[in-house]
């Protein structure tokens, strides 16, 4: 490895750490050549990343019901989902106040939130026979993902991918996942419908997320880091924004806006996710080897039902995170980034200038194109020329084309564009102005699950919105985990090894045999450890003699981080 | 080294369609064939009480 050793005072991470390139071999190659005094947890588009989505939960029928109840019935329902199937979730149960570590899921009973609408923070629920009926609130499922009750929302938080196809894949699984819960409680007798959203507002004045997250080496300075995501989380919306029918948090001044989220961010730089909302989020929790690594968590973005929108999302992201771990980013600075981040999604002409501290005046275009031809020039001096890059690129590049010769041309491809093109021709046909309900009504149905009413599926049904993958392709990762991160081990352990289960996280698995006796407790620091590659035969078939303390021992072996 | 590290889902990242050329006589005209009839089918599947049903779409605080 011909890696330049870090110049002194700027190690690759505090005294006596290994650089975080080390733990990241089949991302970063051995022969990559690093500036003298950097280090990095990516190379390309290749990074550790997994994206959440809160959705949106809304049950017409049963306007009683609070929204945590109702986003306890979801979980619930995909738990009884994949037990149904003959599968395992693993779960942790609502807290009456007692420890409740571990429910098995099996056996879940519809918590009836339509009678007892206010009843989950009071008392156990208990069925017309009086047996507790359990109310799991965290599921860790079998393709490694995390669904849960996040306050007043279902949740869904992907399983670690490490290109941003895979990221795109895993995310619309989760897409799958929560359409399957709200179809389980649709079929389930007198029971009210709970339709889910893929989208971030209410246009009430409430918002909700749709994070990303992304490894980044502990070794680069956060304010550096900050610095240069500002203009390009101000200017990224042009690409991946999911379009919104109004202006302001409560919608209220009537007109379109590139952005889902942009008018809820009120800050440069924060630690808050749901008040005084930062562009550039600090929540410093890697779970993983924090002396090597930081999640960079991005609260910025849009939930894109577009897979292409999604893909170049992650992409680009990771292509600009690569370039300041590098130190080859563009150094832009915004006058007032929060007000260039709501200039820019409040035009869709895109014409719209932002001032930078230096004087001049550019479109979010322009900011993207810089973006652009310094990762361009990036890729190339790194030699980083694998396909997965290089699509990104292209593809970054062609889409900046487009949005100033022929925007249109990208209804195919980015949400905010499709929703755009949908609204007006209907405007048109109509003759109604954007304050109209029905306007309102198809923003909402743009990002509907299900098939039959969501405008986005329709588009796809109809052939006229790309998709990068099979729909197949997509119903694997709602079954399996990525091969190719810890996540593998994690996702299959539950899956397969269920019934040993007693405790699942990110970064670690809590085991006992059959539930009982000793404790094996495995904590895996590194994302790329514990893959199929290293757990390979071990889940063939859980029930074969000797396989759980294979199990164990190919865990340990993980465990043991050989890269380091 | 590009086996290596282009991902392991190299089955998948064949799948990554070629750009499609652009439609004849341009994006916007091919387009507006499609949107119509795109808006026919929108037409029926609208919520019929959009009013109420957009009004009644309230959620809680999130992230």
């Amino acid at each position: 490895m011909s890696h330049v050793p870090p110049a002194p005072g700027r190690p690759g991470g505090p005294s006596g750490v290994a650089p975080a390139w080390r733990g990241q071999r089949g991302l970063v190659p051995d022969d990559a050549v690093l500036p003298a005094g950097r280090d990095t947890a990516g190379w390309g588009v290749h990074r550790v990343m997994g994206m959440e989505t809160e959705f949106g939960v809304h049950a017409p029928d049963n306007p009683g019901a609070g929204h945590t109840v109702l986003s306890t019935e979801v979980v619930n329902a995909y738990a009884d989902v994949v037990t149904a199937e003959g599968g395992s979730v693993a779960g942790t149960e609502w807290d009456y106040g007692e420890e409740s570590p571990l429910v098995d899921a099996r056996g879940w009973q519809l918590p009836r939130s339509a009678a007892h609408p206010t009843q989950l923070t009071d008392r156990p629920l208990t069925d017309d026979d009086g047996n507790p009926v359990h109310l799991v609130m965290n599921l860790v499922l079998p393709n490694g993902a995390r669904f849960y009750v996040d306050h007043a929302h279902p949740e869904y938080s992907a399983p670690e991918t490490t290109n941003p196809l895979d990221a795109m894949v895993w995310d619309q699984a989760g897409d799958r996942v929560a359409l399957a819960a709200s179809r389980r409680i649709a079929q389930a007798p007198g029971e009210p419908q709970v339709l889910l959203y893929k989208n971030n507002t209410d246009n009430k004045s409430v918002s909700y997320g749709a994070h990303e997250n992304y490894l980044v080496t502990r070794a680069l300075d956060f304010d550096e880091l900050a610095a240069r995501l500002l203009p390009f989380f101000a200017a990224r919306q042009v690409v991946c924004g999911a379009g919104r029918v109004g202006i302001g948090t409560t919608g209220r001044t009537p007109g379109f806006q590139i952005s889902q989220r942009a008018d809820f961010f009120e800050e440069q730089v924060g630690l808050e996710t749901t008040i005084r909302r930062p562009i550039v989020n600090t929540r410093d929790e890697p779970h993983a080897d924090q002396e090597r690594y930081r999640r960079l968590h991005v609260i910025i973005g849009d939930a894109n039902l577009s897979q292409y929108a999604t893909w170049l999302r992650c992409g680009m992201t990771a292509l600009v995170l690569s370039m300041i771990e590098l130190g080859t980013c563009p150094v832009l600075e915004l006058r007032d980034p929060v007000e260039a981040l709501q200039s820019i999604s409040h035009d869709p002409t895109l014409g719209t200038t932002v001032g930078l501290v230096d004087g001049r005046r550019l479109t979010g275009l322009d900011l993207m194109d810089l973006y652009r031809d310094a990762a361009a020039a990036h890729v190339e001096r790194f030699g980083m020329t694998d396909p997965a890059t290089l699509d990104v690129l292209q593809a970054w590049g062609e889409t900046l084309e487009l949005l100033r010769t022929d925007p249109a041309a990208l209804a195919d491809r980015l949400d905010w564009v499709a929703k755009h093109q949908l609204l007006s021709g209907y405007r048109q046909r109509h003759g109604v102005g954007w304050d109209d309900p029905r306007i309102g009504m198809l923003d909402l149905q743009y990002a509907d699950l299900r098939p039959d009413k969501g405008l986005h599926a329709a588009l796809v049904r109809r052939g006229s919105m790309r998709t990068l993958v099979p729909e197949e392709t997509v119903q694997r990762a709602v079954h399996t985990p990525p091969e190719d991160t810890r996540a593998w081990a994690r996702g299959r352990t539950v899956g397969v090894f269920g019934q040993h289960v007693v405790g699942a996280s990110w970064d670690t698995l809590l085991l006992r045999r059959d539930g009982e006796g000793r404790l094996y407790r495995f904590h895996q620091r590194e994302p790329l450890s514990a893959t199929a590659q290293q757990m390979a035969g071990v889940y063939d078939d859980g029930a074969a003699p000797g396989s759980f303390d294979r199990l164990l021992a190919a865990l340990s072996g993980a465990q043991e981080d050989p890269r380091a | 080294m590009s086996q290596q590290y282009s991902g392991s889902r190299s089955e998948r990242e064949e799948d990554l369609p070629e750009p499609a050329p652009a439609p004849a006589g341009g994006s916007a005209q091919a387009g507006t064939t499609d949107l119509d009839s795109l808006l026919d089918e929108i037409d029926s599947v609208l919520e019929t009480n959009a009013e109420e049903f957009v009004k009644g779409f309230v959620q809680k605080g999130g992230q």
